[in-house]
């Protein structure tokens, strides 16, 4: 009898460990690795699906974002916004307050902006509105930061739904605004501002994207140097770990929470006044362009750290403009290029579970114990 | 491990007949275009190249149409696929910029764009890239913005709409006969995507050709607020359908209302695509934009030298409004000859479309109406519009190609 109900317990072949830690090069290793897996079965999939040279495709995607000087600033451009967007969710996500609302709060930002440059763009000096802009857009953003925060300190509510729910009153604000501010009914709002050029930023040595990014690079440093060696970024890393560690030292938990999503809606706001000022010069339901999304991505795969985010920001836009480019070259469909895309993202997220535990056969170990 | 492998080789299977069936369709789709007759030989086209830029992709019926005019138009000239770069689901913002002038870079000579909202990203590439020729469907800018190399175009779809709405009214008066429906009941439903003149002037024209021949005929008109959206499109013609209406017709980009009114057996009328193969049973009659001799004299225009239009109106007789297949075991008896007449008369000039005679406004005729034909930032009225005792709409000569009807509504017509 015994003897039978051992045979029928079978053991899996292998079993999964936490790793302690791992070499850095080792790390970079298992990344490098994952890198190449996915390029082969990208090769895969083009050679099976589209019929192409997958290397030819491969170029075409590196000239996506390399091809020309213009596409260099395009790059930047992307990824100075996708940056700064992530960096604007980071200290709310190492709070453990899950922000997804960065869209909601982008697009208050960019409305708040295009309202002054609607009604006072042409009653003030260029750079008077555009300080303006900037502090409403900030301000905008915060508004939209700070209600889901209230409510998480004061009644505890879910964030990731409040703030999520927050994007679609969002999206119909600015719908409405638009209807207001264009009466044909065609919800398109065009240039703003065309002609005057009010509240645009100017350009820098020619260089119509260089003000953003800059921006963007300062925002970055000193959003590292604010987590990493600024008293608040430590207490809102330990209120991310334990609350009640935060409690017990005297954090003032509700405090940091606000404070924290004041930082994050005021970044998401600047965010939304470069795309606007800086950028688009308009309003439309998707000027976020799902960035607010994606920065939860970029965030993330950096393990919220500003400077590697520099890296997550460039590997993400430089999928999505290679994307793009393969789509016009080979006539394919942007979903083709959406799914390379896909699956180059699935080995990178994929590979940190390598990094991060280890898989033992089950088999050997019996092995040793015998 | 052997499972895992099993697994594997089932998910590479997969993948595989997935790869097969997608090959298929595309193939079948390209063959279906029209690239019988042969190209102008006498032109040479080899310095020609051509960019299209599209605010979604195939999946879109309204871009789905400028690509594949496109394509076909490509075949018939005989360009090469390097002449002809197409940048798909390019958003109304500064992306659309950035996509002309990497056309531009690319060596693009002549551009296209195909969304409302690309236009003054367009305006500005134009400023940018003197040399280069900007088109642009649906817009409103190029008579007034004094910018030699930006054009407009669009096309008389107003009398497509009506030819379909004749076969909608056909299709009224035999439920009517057969005792489906009583003549008050004769309810269309619109499903609008924004009350745009765009969309005002193509429910109007549908209506007043419904009219035409069903007298007893009114529309309720609802808008989803969007160009494209299956769900709310689905959802809206749903609704219409439940508060009566028993036909349907569409100004918006998805298959959600033709499918729809596949599900409840509800006849449909669509815009910019055949879609009798999305609903056998209901799909009546589409009206559609034939963007080909558009491209065709862009093209012509800028392998020989010469100027582009400022703004071009394509109509019945440059073939750019067109018809899909009636689907006969959907129309009633006698809707082809019905279509052909009002279709006849249309090009003769002796029906016009908006006939002031045919319609009121709050119970009166319409003796003058000032259209905002201009764009301004006031969205100002400034235009006499009535003339000979119609609404004089797309009149390229005078006003624009783009639509100006923004009548809400004329008598028949009601907001859902």
């Amino acid at each position: 009898m015994s003897k039978k109900n051992e045979a029928k317990v079978r053991e899996p072949l292998f079993h999964v460990a936490k790793r302690n830690s791992m070499v850095w090069w080792k790390a970079w290793l298992i990344r490098g690795i994952a890198i190449i897996a996915s390029l082969i079965v990208c090769a895969l999939i083009i050679v099976l699906l589209t019929k192409q040279n997958p290397f030819e495709v491969y170029a075409s995607m590196f000239n996506g974002s390399f091809g020309s000087k213009r596409k260099v600033w395009i790059l930047l451009q992307n990824m100075a916004i996708l940056l700064c967007i992530s960096l604007a969710v980071t200290p709310a996500f190492k709070m453990h307050f899950w922000n997804l609302g960065a869209e909601g709060q982008v697009l208050i930002g960019a409305l708040a902006s295009v309202a002054c440059m609607f009604y006072i763009g042409d009653r003030l000096p260029n750079a008077l509105l555009i300080v303006i802009m900037f502090v409403s857009s900030l301000v905008g953003g915060i508004i939209w930061g700070i209600i889901p925060a209230y409510f998480k300190a004061k009644w505890n509510t879910n964030e990731s739904l409040f703030t999520l729910m927050m994007n679609y009153i969002a999206i119909q604000l600015v719908s409405f605004a638009i209807m207001v501010w264009v009466p044909s009914g065609s919800s398109v709002m065009g240039i703003v501002n065309a002609n005057s050029k009010a509240g645009w930023i100017p350009d820098i040595f020619g260089q119509k994207y260089l003000f953003n990014i800059l921006v963007v690079v300062a925002v970055t440093v000193l959003m590292f140097v604010y987590l990493k060696y600024s008293k608040h970024g430590y207490e809102l890393s330990v209120v991310g770990e334990s609350e009640n560690t935060a409690r017990y030292i005297g954090i003032d938990v509700k405090k940091v929470i606000i404070r924290t999503m004041v930082l994050s809606g005021a970044v998401c706001g600047l965010a939304g006044f470069l795309l606007v000022s800086g950028t688009n010069h308009t309003i439309s339901k998707s000027l976020a362009g799902g960035n607010g999304f994606t920065a939860i991505m970029v965030s993330w795969l950096a393990k919220f750290n500003p400077i590697l985010m520099i890296v997550t920001s460039f590997l993400i836009v430089f999928l999505q403009r290679g994307a793009g480019e393969i789509a016009t070259n080979f006539r394919l469909n942007e979903s083709v290029a959406d799914i390379l895309t896909g699956v180059i993202i699935f080995f990178i997220i994929g590979c940190e579970f390598f990094i991060n535990y280890e898989i033992k056969s089950t088999r050997s170990k019996n092995k040793e114990v015998k | 491990m052997k499972k895992f492998l099993a697994l594997l080789l089932a998910a590479v299977l997969v993948f595989s007949f997935a790869a097969c069936s997608g090959s298929k369709d595309d193939t079948t789709t390209s063959a279906s275009g029209d690239s019988t007759s042969a190209a102008n030989t006498d032109v040479d086209y080899s310095k020609v190249k051509v960019g299209l830029i599209c605010l979604h992709d195939e999946n879109s019926t309204y871009d789905n149409n400028f690509i594949q005019a496109l394509k076909d138009t490509q075949a018939k000239l005989g360009l090469k696929d390097e002449q002809v770069l197409i940048k798909t689901n390019i958003p109304e913002d500064d992306s659309c910029l950035n996509a002309a002038q990497e056309l531009a870079d690319a060596g693009c000579n002549v551009i296209f764009a195909d969304s409302f909202g690309h236009e003054t990203y367009i305006m500005e590439a134009a400023k940018e890239f003197p040399e280069v020729q900007f088109c642009h469907a649906t817009g409103t800018h190029a008579k007034t913005a004094e910018l030699k190399n930006f054009h407009n175009a669009f096309a008389a779809i107003y009398e497509g709409r009506y030819l379909a709405g004749v076969a909608a009214g056909m299709k009224l008066n035999e439920m009517i006969k057969d005792g489906k429906i009583k003549a008050e009941e004769a309810v269309i439903g619109y499903v609008g995507a924004f009350n745009y003149a765009e969309v005002v002037s193509g429910f109007t024209s549908f209506f007043l050709g419904a009219r035409s021949v069903c007298e007893s005929a009114t529309m309720k008109v609802t808008y989803t607020n969007s160009w494209f959206d299956i769900a709310l499109e689905r959802e809206a013609a749903l609704s219409l359908i439940k508060d009566g209406c028993v036909l349907i017709s569409q100004h918006a980009d998805s298959e959600g209302a033709p499918k729809a009114c596949e599900e409840k057996g509800v006849p449909n009328v669509a815009y910019n695509l055949d879609t009798t193969s999305m609903g056998p049973n209901t799909a009546l009659i589409s009206s559609k934009i034939n963007w080909s001799p558009y491209y065709e004299l862009m093209i012509n225009a800028v392998a020989k030298g010469e100027e582009i239009p400022t703004d071009w109106c394509g109509t019945l007789a440059t073939d750019s409004v067109q018809l899909t297949k009636l689907n006969e075991k959907v129309a009633a008896e006698g809707t082809q000859a019905a279509i052909d007449e009002a279709k006849a008369k249309l090009e003769k000039g002796e029906i016009k479309v908006f006939d002031t005679a045919t319609f009121t406004v709050d119970g009166k005729k319409l003796d003058s109406y000032k259209a905002d034909v201009i764009p301004d930032e006031k969205f100002e009225h400034e235009t006499e519009v009535i003339k000979d005792g119609a609404f004089l709409e797309s009149d390229v000569d005078g006003m624009r190609s783009a639509p100006y009807f923004d009548i809400m509504y004329i008598d028949g017509i009601s907001e859902k």
